[in-house]
């Protein structure tokens, strides 16, 4: 009997393997391209203590940062992601970049994250914040964060401006206003 | 001409309404509580389907409000510290009454089921109330989860004497080296200056 279901298992593994090997279709080789590009961009996620990340609140350059704090399992936050993919597909010559700051947990970054990212395609930069000791770093960011997410930090080198709150893509335009973008 | 006239009152009532919910929304969390400031008390229904007050603490010198949740990960990895918190100062005088202020139809996970399942698996010790019409929360000034506020039971009520996060580790426990709830249930108690009266940590926002 137990010959019977070895065989049985045998049969299946050697047809399994052996169809995933024969449906695998060729892949073109910009697309494979295009997927390393985004492979690396995904292995590249950065996480950061608050004193690595405080130098991307300081840039003193001529480019306004759009820094929108969130994470995976905050619903408001993934509700608000549309409006910031097309505000960083818009980008086009205008010196603006978006950046995305996770709050996602260390341990929940392979888990959750990234298969996000992933699914989504994601393009802004999504950086990983953890620094557990929040209340030591939630005032310099601003001081009246009450730290709920999302939240989002708009700045350059004459502008600074901070939200607690949702935001849709008409709303991030009449901010950005402001900026002169 | 009439309807036409009822028409405009409507329209113009509609807009005043709509406007009018804007501002709240916008200066609901603004208006919160600040140190000092005396606490309103509710009556809310708990896990166990009773109604809890403030007020049904004849002997508490005060309390440990704290604005939690099921689905938030922040208040998930607070929950065994609330337990404890519960256990070492509900004796003293200080008990845990934790207050869920989600709205339930936006997050399913967060409805009175789920509370009693959550409270069932993690052994609650102390009351996990609905904020039923979430009524409670914008008084308090509470915008996320876990949020506390300490409360020293006085002749002139319920004073707000603690408004923050509960230690400086969310992820773990023992990394904690700031332990702000108990610092500050302890000042009240040895009758001392309180440390750090506010703080701010990360957590989910409430959602209206």
């Amino acid at each position: 009997m137990k010959f019977v279901y070895y065989l049985f298992f045998t049969f299946c593994f050697w047809n399994c393997a052996n169809k995933t090997k024969s449906s695998t279709p060729p892949i073109a080789e910009d697309t494979q391209e295009l997927l390393e590009v985004n492979k690396s961009k995904i292995d590249a996620i950065k996480i950061y203590s608050f004193n690595q990340f405080k130098s991307l609140l300081e840039k003193e350059n001529d480019t306004t940062y759009v820094i929108n704090f969130w994470a995976t399992w905050c619903k408001p936050c993934v509700e608000e992601l549309p409006a910031f993919e097309k505000l960083h597909a818009e980008i086009g010559s205008k010196k603006m970049k978006v950046i995305l700051v996770s709050l996602d947990f260390p341990s929940e970054v392979n888990k959750q994250l990234i298969p996000f990212i992933r699914e989504r395609n994601l393009q802004p930069e999504v950086i990983v914040l953890n620094d557990p000791d929040t209340n030591s770093w939630i005032p310099k960011i601003d001081k009246k964060w009450t730290g709920a997410i999302p939240a989002t930090l708009f700045y350059n080198n004459n502008k600074r401006a901070f939200y607690e709150e949702s935001f849709d893509y008409k709303k991030l335009h009449s901010v950005l206003k402001n900026f002169e973008l | 001409m009439k309807t036409f006239h009822k028409l405009t009152i409507l329209t113009f009532l509609a807009i005043g309404i709509s406007a009018f919910t804007v501002i709240s929304n916008f200066t609901s969390t603004d208006n919160g509580y600040k140190i000092g400031d005396v606490a309103t008390d509710f009556k809310l229904k708990n896990i166990d389907d009773k109604w809890v007050s403030l007020a049904d603490y004849k002997d508490a010198k005060g309390f440990i409000v704290v604005f939690t949740c099921n689905h938030c990960p922040f208040s998930v990895a607070y929950e065994d510290r609330l337990i404890a918190l519960d256990k070492k100062y509900k004796s003293k005088g200080y008990p845990v009454i934790a207050l869920n202020p989600n709205n339930p139809e936006k997050y399913p996970s967060d409805n009175f089921e789920n509370m009693k399942i959550r409270a069932q698996e993690k052994g609650f010790t102390f009351p996990y109330l609905v904020d039923e019409g979430q009524k409670i929360f914008p008084q308090y000034g509470a915008t996320k989860t876990p949020h506390v506020y300490i409360l020293e039971k006085t002749t002139r009520g319920n004073i707000v004497k603690y408004i923050g996060t509960i230690d400086n580790n969310y992820q773990d426990a023992d990394k904690a080296d700031k332990h702000y709830v108990e610092n500050a249930v302890d000042a009240l108690l040895s009758g001392s200056k309180i440390p750090l009266s506010e703080t701010k940590a990360i957590g989910c926002s409430i959602k209206v």
